[in-house]
C-alpha cells in the first residue's frame, strides 16, 4: 500500500502551540516538536495527562493551527490534507448521530464526498462486516453498547479509505477485556488496510502492544521525551505474554517515570 | 409489534379514562348535593346540554378561535426556527439576542393584547394573531436555538476532520440535534396558542370568536353557555397538543427505538 516513493505521511516541524495567544491567559500547550511518520506506520502518543497529546493530534488533524512550525501530511500541508478529505478521525466519546442508524453513520463521511447510494451500500456493509457488526446495520447507536458504538466509530472513519487515521484516546471508556479484543481488532483492520495510525493513550500497554512506535511527552509545555522502537512482529494473543512485550512495557514506564508522569 | 404498541397505548390511556369519568362524577353529585348555584358551577350535565344547543355557534367559534390559533401557531414557528438558524450562524448575534428573548420570554406577553389593539386594529384578527405569534415565537426561538448551538464539540470537529461546510454542518448535526429542543418548545406553545388566542379575544376582535362567547354569555349570567365554550377551547387545545406529540414522534424516530423518553422530556444528551 506504499505511495510512490518515501514520502512519509506526516512532518510535524518544529511545532509549538500556545492556546490564547496575546491575552493575559496563555497556555503553552506544545513546544518544538519534531516527528517524522512513515506511511503505513502506526505510532502512539503517550504522556502525562494535559501533555499535549489531544493538541499535537488535532493540530495533525487541522483541528488546531500551530502556533509556530508546521505539519506536512503526505507531502502537503495539514490543511490541504483536511480539505482534500485525507483524514479519518476517532474520539474517545464514539460520537455517533444519535439520530442515524448504524449503517447510515458509518456512510455519512461517504455521503459527504458524493458516493452513491449503491457504493455507500457496498461499502458498509463490508465496513460492518470487518468490525463485525452486520446485524446491527440497522440499529440505533444508543440501542448498542459502548464497545460496540465505539467500532461503528472506527468502521465510520475506516470506511473511506483515509490515508492517516487519527485516534484520541478511543478505548478509553471501554472495560479491559472489551479494550483487548478492540486492540486486536485494530491491528487487524490496520493489517488489512495499510493505513497509517497515530493513536493517542494513556495506557503503557496498550502502547506495546500496537505500535511500531511510541512517543513519550513531556509535560508543559509538551515537548518529545523519547522515542521507542517496539519491535514485537505480528501481535497475537499471546504477545501480551511475551517477554519482550514486558521488555517493552518497562521501556515506556521508566520513560513515562523521568517526564513526571503519574501513570 | 404494532399491535402490542396499540394494545400498550390502550392499557395505558387506561387510568386516565377512569378518573376522568369518575372526576366529571364527582362533579356532577356534588353540584346535586349541595345544591350549588349554576352560576358558580354549573353541572356537567347542563353544560354538555348547552353545547349541544348552542352547538352551531359553538362550533363557528372554535373554529375561526382555532383558526388564528394554528395560524399564528404556524408564523411563531417559522420565525422562530428561521431566526433561530440565522443567529446560530452568526455566533456574537446569537449571544446577543438570546438573553434579550429569555427576558422577553419572562414578561406576560398576552398582557400585551390591548396595546397590540391599538397598534393593528381592534374590530379586525390581525392583532389576535399578532398576540399568538408573540407568545409563541419566543419559547421556540429560544429552545431551537439552544438545541442548535449545544452540540458536543467533538461531533463539529468530526465535521471539521470530513472538511464539512457550516451548511452541511447544521444540516448534518444541529437541526437533528435541535429536534428534541425544539419538540419540547411545540409541547408548551401548542395548547398556549390556544389560550393566547382566547384571551386576545376578550380585548377586541370579531364578535363570534371563543374569547366573545365566553364574555358575552358570562355578562348575561349564562354560565353553562360559556362552561360549554370553554369545553370547546379545551379540546382545541388537546387536539392541538396530541398533534404537538404525532410530530415529536414522527420526525424523530430514533427516540422511539432507544424505548421512548416520551414522557420525560429532557432534550439533553448524555455523555
Ligand atoms: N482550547 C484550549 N484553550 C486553552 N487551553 C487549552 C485548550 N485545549 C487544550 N488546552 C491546554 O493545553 C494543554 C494540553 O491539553 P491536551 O488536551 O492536549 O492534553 P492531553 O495530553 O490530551 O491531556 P489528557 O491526557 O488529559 O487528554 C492543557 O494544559 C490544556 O489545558
Ligand atoms: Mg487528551
Amino acid at each position: 500500500m506504499s505511495t510512490g516513493g518515501d514520502v512519509p505521511a506526516v512532518v510535524v516541524d518544529g511545532v509549538g502551540m500556545v492556546f490564547n495567544e496575546g491575552t493575559g491567559g496563555e497556555v503553552a500547550a506544545l513546544d518544538g516538536i519534531d516527528l517524522t511518520i512513515r506511511a503505513g506506520e502506526f505510532v502512539t502518543l503517550i504522556g502525562p495527562s494535559g501533555c499535549g497529546k489531544s493538541t499535537l493530534l488535532r493540530l495533525i488533524g487541522d483541528l488546531l493551527t500551530p502556533t509556530a512550525g508546521g505539519v506536512s501530511v503526505f507531502g502537503r500541508s495539514a490543511h490541504e490534507s483536511r480539505t482534500g478529505q485525507d483524514y479519518g478521525m476517532v474520539f474517545q466519546h464514539a460520537g455517533l448521530f444519535d439520530w442515524r442508524k448504524v449503517q447510515a453513520n458509518i456512510e455519512l463521511p461517504l455521503e459527504l464526498r458524493g458516493w452513491s447510494r449503491s457504493d455507500r451500500g457496498a461499502r458498509s456493509s463490508e465496513m460492518l462486516d470487518l468490525v463485525k457488526l452486520d446485524e446491527f446495520s440497522d440499529h440505533y447507536p444508543r440501542q448498542l453498547s459502548g464497545g460496540m458504538q465505539q467500532r461503528v466509530s472506527i468502521a465510520r472513519a475506516l470506511s473511506f479509505e483515509p490515508r492517516l487515521l487519527l485516534m484520541d484516546e478511543p478505548f478509553g471508556a471501554l472495560d479491559e477485556m472489551t479494550r483487548e479484543h478492540m486492540q486486536s481488532e485494530l491491528l487487524r483492520i490496520w493489517g488489512e488496510t495499510g493505513t497509517t495510525v497515530v493513536f493517542v493513550t494513556h495506557s503503557i500497554s496498550e502502547a506495546a502492544f500496537l505500535s511500531n512506535r511510541v512517543i513519550v511527552l513531556s509535560p508543559r509545555p509538551g515537548r518529545v521525551h523519547s522515542i521507542i522502537d517496539v519491535a514485537l512482529g505480528e501481535r497475537t494473543p499471546d504477545t501480551r505474554e511475551d517477554p519482550d512485550f514486558f521488555a517493552a512495557a518497562t521501556t515506556i514506564r521508566e520513560a513515562l517515570r523521568s517526564v513526571g508522569g503519574a501513570e | 409489534m404494532k399491535l402490542r404498541r396499540l394494545v400498550q397505548r390502550g392499557t395505558s390511556l387506561g387510568p386516565a379514562v377512569v378518573v376522568g369519568v369518575a372526576g366529571f362524577g364527582l362533579w356532577e353529585g356534588t353540584v346535586r348535593a349541595f345544591g350549588i348555584r349554576e352560576f358558580l358551577l354549573p353541572k356537567p350535565t347542563s353544560i354538555l346540554a348547552e353545547l349541544q344547543a348552542e352547538w352551531p355557534v359553538l362550533r363557528h367559534a372554535g373554529w375561526e378561535t382555532g383558526r388564528i390559533a394554528v395560524s399564528g401557531l404556524l408564523v411563531g414557528i417559522l420565525a422562530g426556527v428561521l431566526l433561530a438558524m440565522f443567529t446560530t450562524r452568526f455566533r456574537t448575534l446569537n449571544e446577543g439576542l438570546t438573553p434579550l428573548a429569555v427576558a422577553v420570554n419572562a414578561t406576560p406577553i398576552v398582557a400585551l393584547a390591548p396595546i397590540f389593539n391599538a397598534w393593528f386594529g381592534i374590530t379586525g384578527t390581525l392583532s389576535n394573531q399578532a398576540v399568538v405569534i408573540a407568545v409563541v415565537f419566543f419559547p421556540v426561538f429560544i429552545n431551537t436555538a439552544r438545541g442548535l448551538t449545544e452540540v458536543h464539540p467533538d461531533e463539529i470537529e468530526l465535521m471539521h476532520s470530513y472538511a464539512a461546510g457550516e451548511w452541511t454542518i447544521m444540516r448534518e448535526v444541529r437541526v437533528p440535534n435541535a429536534l428534541p429542543f425544539f419538540a419540547n418548545a411545540l409541547r408548551v406553545v401548542a395548547p398556549l396558542s390556544v389560550i393566547a388566542a382566547i384571551v386576545a379575544e376578550y380585548f377586541g376582535g370579531p364578535q363570534d370568536r371563543i374569547g366573545n362567547v365566553i364574555t358575552s354569555n358570562a355578562g348575561f349570567a349564562r354560565y353553562d353557555v360559556a362552561w360549554a365554550a370553554i369545553a370547546v377551547a379545551s379540546a382545541v387545545g388537546l387536539a392541538l397538543f396530541a398533534a404537538a406529540l404525532l410530530v415529536e414522534r414522527v420526525s424523530m424516530p430514533w427516540r422511539l427505538a432507544v424505548g421512548g423518553s416520551d414522557s420525560n422530556n429532557n432534550p439533553g444528551r448524555e455523555t
